[in-house]
């Protein structure tokens, strides 16, 4: 029987033969990452366990993004604990301030990660490198420190959801909205404690950037991973950003699959997933009309420079409507740059966003741009659990950029074509 | 390890922002941490609660983020043990990591009502719900993860295998 990609990125990385799901392998990890909220944690465990040195320190990577630029005494204390050990241990891809961006955004344009790579990380969004076909999973603060200071840890190999998304794309729709689909399917709780395995024609023709939104939202089906082949478009990405030795990396034809899935996307409208779970989906069309306080665009999912263009091609001459706030935030100071260079960032403020710095803030209610009760906001992020952008009495819905977009500018949810064409 | 206290039965899909919503995380004391346990469900959540009991919840608790402060949270609130039909993945591992423990009753866990009596018996694998008389036969930690519990969590393991002090 041949293997799913999760069994064969996980057989580079063990001397045990991996025979199939339920088995538990020990795996050497490629990458170490925690951010600032949970690297504070992955050190006191760390000095806990009595370790004076990482693994490697070119493979652990720290990132603040959560609450920075600081939000107050506290988050500038803890950030300043993560800064502190970095410097101590010798940490060398250590970012804050002007190098910062949104962690699961900034890795991969770093050249940090890459095909058949495993990469642990102190944040759920770390099934975002499957995009890449990497096998890439969130853990807690522990785990991660563990890893960190042995350079291993135990994975469980995990039944595979096998996706194929086929037909043909409509306009205004992307890589968001078949995420959506595909959770609002399966439900939160579809693929817990498996991967998914996407594929299809839909798939071969997409981005990368496309194919990291869908892997980010894995976790939002409770899977393990979220994965995609390595194939020609994967490798020019990583190539592009320094990553010569980079090699395809497909899963077998004969692989067994616990469940399959074929979406066909012809005729498929853009996707929101209502209050208060990531499964409650809906086609745009029965949504529209229901007003909002405040877009935000950007976060791992939908803040990199493919997203602005989107969002700016829909913003481009129009005004964001009175009385909602549009929020941008580019995911990384490279996605910031090239907006700049591009002239998206004058598109934004011309329709009257804030365009703020790279930063994880409001996607987790953690600062620049907190709910108040009654508050209604439609985001790009990920999570739209009940208290997850501030007031336990807001709402958040999720959507694409250009839902987004359009949706700043009618001021009540909206289909991008209605706005803009 | 047996525990015996009140259940405190919560739904399903409990998110980790529900158990310690963001603002609460800049620390990671878990006495601190276990002020605002549930605060993201029912301000005051945390109140009803007395050292020792037990949370019972529904499907794929813990779900969300990778924040440990969540089972610190839980363990902060003098809750020792959660039973759940079962547990999102990174929160099962960060549970045991932290020395809470976690059983997976699957739909028995309908038969324990919020403020029945009842006794974990992590060994055995078995819970008993004193106010109805019932018993139930639970999946029983695996063998590597009690190890883990027994031995007081992962960071003591580790510290064994780089040769540090137990």
């Amino acid at each position: 029987m041949g293997q799913s990609l999760a069994e064969k990125i996980l057989q580079r990385h063990t001397n045990d033969p991996v025979e199939g799901p339920g088995q538990i392998v020990r795996c050497r990890v490629s990458l170490a990452l925690a951010n600032d909220i949970t690297a504070p944690l992955a050190i006191k465990s760390l000095r806990a366990m009595g370790v004076s040195r990482v693994f490697d320190p070119e493979r652990v990577v720290l990132v603040c993004d959560h609450f920075t630029p600081n939000k107050d005494i506290d988050s500038a204390e803890q950030v300043k604990v993560v800064r502190d050990f970095a410097r101590q241990f010798g940490i060398v891809h250590y970012y804050e301030g002007g190098d910062v961006g949104v962690e699961h955004a900034l890795l991969p344009e770093l050249g940090l990660v890459g095909p058949g790579d495993v990469v642990v990380g102190a944040d759920s969004h770390t099934c975002t490198y499957g995009g890449l076909g990497a096998f890439a999973t969130g853990l807690g603060s522990t785990d991660v420190a563990a890893a960190m200071a042995l350079g291993e840890t135990w994975f469980k190999v995990p039944e595979t959801i096998r996706v194929d998304l086929v037909g043909t794309v409509a306009p205004y729709v992307s890589a968001k909205d078949f995420i959506l689909e595909v959770i609002g399917r399966i439900g939160v709780a579809g693929a817990l404690y498996k991967a998914l395995e996407f594929g299809g024609p839909v798939v071969d023709a997409m981005s990368v950037e496309g194919r990291m939104t869908m892997a980010n939202m894995a976790i939002e089906a409770g899977g393990k991973a979220g994965l995609f082949a390595a194939d020609a478009t994967t490798l020019a990405y990583t190539a592009a950003h320094g990553r010569t030795q980079d090699a395809p990396i497909v899963p077998d034809a004969d692989a067994a699959y616990a469940q399959r899935l074929r979406v066909d996307v012809t005729g498929m409208s853009p996707r929101v997933a209502c209050p208060h779970l990531p499964e409650n989906v809906k086609p745009v069309e029965e949504v529209s009309g229901i007003p909002v306080d405040q877009v935000v665009i950007g976060s791992c999912t939908n803040g990199r420079i493919e997203d602005l263009r989107v969002a700016a091609a829909v913003l481009r001459g129009r005004k964001v409507a009175r009385g909602v706030r549009l929020i941008v935030l580019p995911a990384s100071p490279k996605a910031y740059r090239l907006a700049l260079n591009e002239g998206l960032l004058e598109v934004f403020l011309d329709a009257g966003a804030v365009v703020g710095p790279p930063t994880c803030g409001p996607c987790l209610g953690g600062h620049m741009g907190i709910l108040a009760g009654g508050e209604r906001c439609l985001a790009t992020t990920n999570r739209n659990f009940r208290g997850r952008m501030g007031s336990l009495e807001s709402e958040v819905y999720l959507a694409s950029p250009a839902v987004a977009a359009a949706t700043a500018v009618a001021g009540t949810i909206i289909h991008p074509a209605q706005v803009a064409g | 390890m047996r525990f015996e206290g009140k259940a405190h039965v919560v739904g399903d899909h409990i998110d980790t922002d529900a158990i310690i919503p963001a603002r609460f995380l800049v620390t990671a004391d878990p006495g601190e941490l276990g002020k605002n346990c549930m605060e993201g469900l029912t301000p005051g959540w945390v109140r009803r609660v007395s050292p020792g009991d037990v949370l019972v919840a529904g499907e794929n608790f813990g779900c969300g983020s990778s924040r440990e402060h969540a089972p610190l949270a839980i363990l902060g609130a003098g809750i020792p043990v959660v039973l759940a039909k079962s547990f999102a993945r990174i929160f099962y591992r960060n549970g045991f990591n932290m020395g809470l423990v976690l059983l997976e009753m699957g739909d028995a866990i309908d038969r324990l009502g919020d403020g029945n009596a009842l006794v974990v018996d992590v060994a055995q694998g078995v819970v008993e719900n004193r106010t109805t008389g019932e018993t139930f036969q639970v999946r029983p930690v695996p063998g590597f993860m009690m190890e883990m519990l027994e031995a007081g969590g992962l960071v003591q393991y580790v510290r064994r295998r780089l040769g540090g002090a137990a």
